[in-house]
């Protein structure tokens, strides 16, 4: 390829995307600027690997609570304002069980069911961890799964099934209802302290030229159960008939019902793996970050959204690749920006690239 | 349906009459509550002016919504950060400068009250612009979220150290961080009167009503006063609107709302439109902002969390939307029903059981009716905690509209897009008879 094809293809961009290139141009100028500020001993490398870990945990959390909001986005339609909250409602269930397996005979029922309402109870002091009490954790995230699954399909039958022929905004705005009842509702019974649910787990120092990167023991668990049920996720959709009707659904939900797909069954079957999923998501976000309260799944909710869109809405992959950016940009911007920025910059990076690529970063392939 | 239209039909003044006898019904169980509950005169006089607080403030931002939403089909869901922009930029302006040992940490710029005002409008609708350039040629959805996003930004930068306080001509000035803002200029409504020349007047006024309320009646007067100008800027707000949408512009976005390729391909750069919609409802919500908080004293920027956005779209969905007498109506009942209603019946059932003290938490509250079927403690615990409860009730309330009435209280109202009447009174009568269905007017179907 000549230098002069190269320039015209450059100029083409140039003036097809002006976006891009601006962005592109950004994104070197930040990165120069991260080179400089380490060689000139700024930033210590072991600092910038540390944020560059954190990133990478954070975007695992909102990439794996994003495939099921991304399932139902595609195949149902609209936007689920309510998904943080299954998100929270998955940790509440999920938790109050580890809570009870872990304090039994050394606390108050009642108090472990409510997870340690207003300080009767303390995760610290049951030693609860990956580690301190196994048994709890993987029993906690099986029951935040299921009790998940459960409460996505008692909503869509109440909520959703009644009005699914009406347009995406009717029901996002009625999502936004259940939303409501549901997070007031978690406050009513769970009250709205925010409790540490956590031991401090055990750690390891990985050496990095100036410093040390520390990874602990609930990295490590989020990094698996997330793996694997990415992972689960893919070889569904790809390899079952199940997985087959939802792609086609989300494609076109008229031809995939005159073709004899039970389309109502691949509907519950997205509530049950979203839900799933969303409910594990909740539980295991809430492992890595030591505290729990009311309010968590919906403060996550706008990230992401930000990560669904950022992938482009219907790719589970999308979703995965969209939540590690947002993550990766919320921990890293802190390199260049105030660190009260931090949340701005991940909706910021979100709505630039809405305009640089409304149609997300995996787009036109949908559910897989 | 026949049922309510015949009522609304007999009402005389059309809608007019309908909002007034709605308010005057809402006006008069809360003044019959107050009397039950055994309320002095001063009691019942805030209670009147709190209430008409909260529907002016509701019935201005569900107004400035259902141009957004009832006229031009744009979801916006950042309502809130262009309220905090509103309020934000009108304190920094209209505040006094900084002196050193006072009780507000940063200062202002000192200028004038309307000038603030006029400031923190102009803000809103810039940022509306900000927001509205890129995200409108997008999807509906993902409108929806860019401008939730943005009104969580607005709430982190006003929330972040970096603004509390920085230095502009030399003055200290700044956003008063998570810790919040004092807003210590001339009280509004000082400021207003002092500026006719009626202050000493208005405290002659203030006065008089000492037969009515024997100590310190400024407070009471001044909420009553307070009140009346909002319901005042209501009124504004309607007819801006009601002139907007009756004008040519407004019968383009209405065109807009119903199909936007066809508007485009009249020759209408829909585009152009949109954002000039979308710009003046942010500046309403902007000065909405202004006017629910510009008399509170303070402003934290955690007051500006987005269940404010959802309160006024419960409210505008109520009313339904596309209809400004039903924004007006939406608002009113919001206020009264669900955002003042559940509050004011905890006042009357603490008054009812002085002595019952609510249980800490959920735990001691269920834990009778678990042991010994004693549901007492849970219905405490319930009573006390009315405040969450009524965001679930609202919830609930949100999810029935949308199954049930979706068009809201008035029914399918979208005021048409015809510059004249297409109904003639005599027409309005004649269905009225042959179908039963339609109230006519110009604001029919």
């Amino acid at each position: 390829m000549g230098i002069s094809e190269t320039y015209t293809r450059g100029r083409e961009l140039a003036v097809t995307r002006p976006g891009s290139v601006l962005l592109g141009l950004v994104g070197v100028v930040l990165l120069f600027d991260l080179l400089v500020s380490l060689a000139t001993g700024a930033q210590s490398l072991s600092g910038v690997g540390s944020l560059v870990w954190d990133g990478l945990m954070r975007g695992l959390v909102v990439g794996l609570a994003g495939v099921g909001l991304s399932m139902t986005y595609s195949i149902l339609n609209f936007a689920n304002f309510a998904h943080g909250d299954y998100i929270t409602a998955g940790a509440f269930s999920g938790w109050a069980t580890t809570y009870l397996i872990a304090g039994l005979g050394r606390a108050d029922v009642g108090a472990l069911l409510l997870v340690g309402a207003s300080g009767s109870v303390f995760g610290g002091t049951l030693g609860i961890g990956v580690t301190g009490t196994p048994v709890a954790v993987v029993a906690g995230i099986v029951v935040a799964g299921i009790s998940t699954v459960l409460l996505a399909l008692l909503i869509d039958r109440t909520v959703f099934k009644p009005i699914r022929d009406e347009d995406g905004i009717t029901l996002l705005i009625t999502s936004v209802g259940v939303a409501f009842a549901l997070r007031y509702l978690m406050q009513f019974v769970f009250s709205s302290s925010v409790r540490g649910t956590t031991a401090q787990p055990p750690s390891l120092s990985l050496y990095l030229v100036d410093g040390a990167v520390r990874i602990n023991a609930h990295d490590i668990a989020l990094v698996v159960v997330a793996g694997s049920l990415m992972l689960g996720v893919h070889l569904l959709l790809q390899l079952t008939k199940l997985g087959k009707a939802m792609r086609a659904m989300a494609d076109n939900e008229d031809l995939a019902q005159i073709t004899g797909i039970p389309t109502e069954r691949v509907v519950r079957a997205v509530w049950v793996v979203g839900g799933g999923l969303t409910g594990v998501a909740g539980y295991i976000f809430i492992l890595w970050k030591g505290t729990l309260g009311f309010n968590d799944g919906w403060l996550l909710l706008l990230l992401i959204f930000a990560a669904v869109i950022l992938g482009g809405i219907g790719s589970i992959y999308g979703a995965i690749v969209g939540g590690l950016a947002i993550g990766l940009t919320a921990s890293l911007s802190v390199i260049w920006i105030p660190s009260s920025f931090s949340r701005a910059a991940a909706f910021f990076v979100m709505i630039v690239l809405l305009l640089v690529k409304p149609e997300g970063l995996f787009s036109g392939r949908s559910t897989a | 349906m026949s049922v309510r239209d015949d009522l609304a039909a007999r009402i005389p003044g059309g809608d007019t009459g309908l909002i007034l006898s709605i308010l005057l019904i809402m006006y008069a169980a809360y003044v019959l509550v107050g009397v039950g509950l055994g309320y002095s005169l001063r009691g019942q006089f805030n209670t009147i002016a709190v209430l008409t607080f909260y529907i002016a403030v509701f019935a201005m931002l569900a107004l400035a919504l259902n141009l957004h939403w009832g006229y031009t089909g744009l979801f916006n869901i950042g309502i809130v950060g262009f309220m905090a922009i509103g309020i934000y930029v009108m304190a920094f302006v209209s505040k006094p400068l900084y002196q050193p040992g006072g009780a507000a940490q940063v200062g202002g710029l000192g200028l004038p009250i309307i000038v603030g005002m006029i400031a923190g409008t102009v803000a809103a609708a810039l940022v509306g612009l900000v927001v509205a350039l890129p995200a409108l040629r997008l999807r509906a959805d993902y409108l929806a979220i860019v401008t939730i996003a943005m009104s969580e930004i607005v709430r982190f930068s006003f929330l972040s150290g970096e603004l509390q306080q920085f230095r502009l001509f030399g003055e200290r000035v700044g956003f008063g961080g998570g810790s919040g803002l004092i807003l210590d200029f001339t009280n509004p409504l000082e400021a207003f009167f002092g500026f006719f020349g009626l202050w000493d007047a208005y405290l002659g006024f203030v006065d008089s009503f000492q037969v009515l309320v024997p100590n310190n009646p400024k407070p009471v007067v001044d909420g009553l006063v307070y009140g009346v100008v909002l319901l005042v800027f209501v009124a504004a707000f309607y007819w801006l609107l009601k002139r907007t949408g009756e004008s040519p512009f407004g019968r383009v976005l209405k065109a807009i709302r119903e199909d936007e390729d066809v508007a485009n391909s009249l020759g209408k750069n829909t585009n152009r439109f949109k954002i000039k919609a979308f710009m003046l409802g942010c500046a309403l919500m902007g000065l909405a902002g202004i006017l629910w908080l510009m008399t509170s004293g303070a402003v934290t920027p955690n007051f500006f969390r987005p269940r404010i956005t959802f309160f006024v779209w419960i409210a505008l969905i109520i009313g339904g939307a596309g209809s400004n007498t039903g924004s007006v109506l939406g608002g009113a009942v919001f206020a009264a029903l669900l955002y003042q209603g559940p509050r004011y019946l905890k006042n009357l059932i603490d008054a009812a059981l002085p002595n019952a003290s609510a249980p800490s938490g959920f735990g001691p509250a269920i834990a009778p009716l678990v042991s010994n079927v004693d549901p007492t403690p849970l219905l405490l615990y319930t009573i006390d905690s009315i405040r969450q409860l009524q965001l679930v009730f609202m919830g609930l309330v949100l999810i029935w509209l949308m199954h049930n009435r979706p068009e809201g209280m008035l029914g399918h109202r979208k005021e048409t897009a015809a510059g004249i009447p297409l109904t003639a009174s005599q027409a309005r009568d004649k269905t009225a008879e042959t179908d039963g269905g339609t109230t006519g007017g110009e604001a029919d179907e």
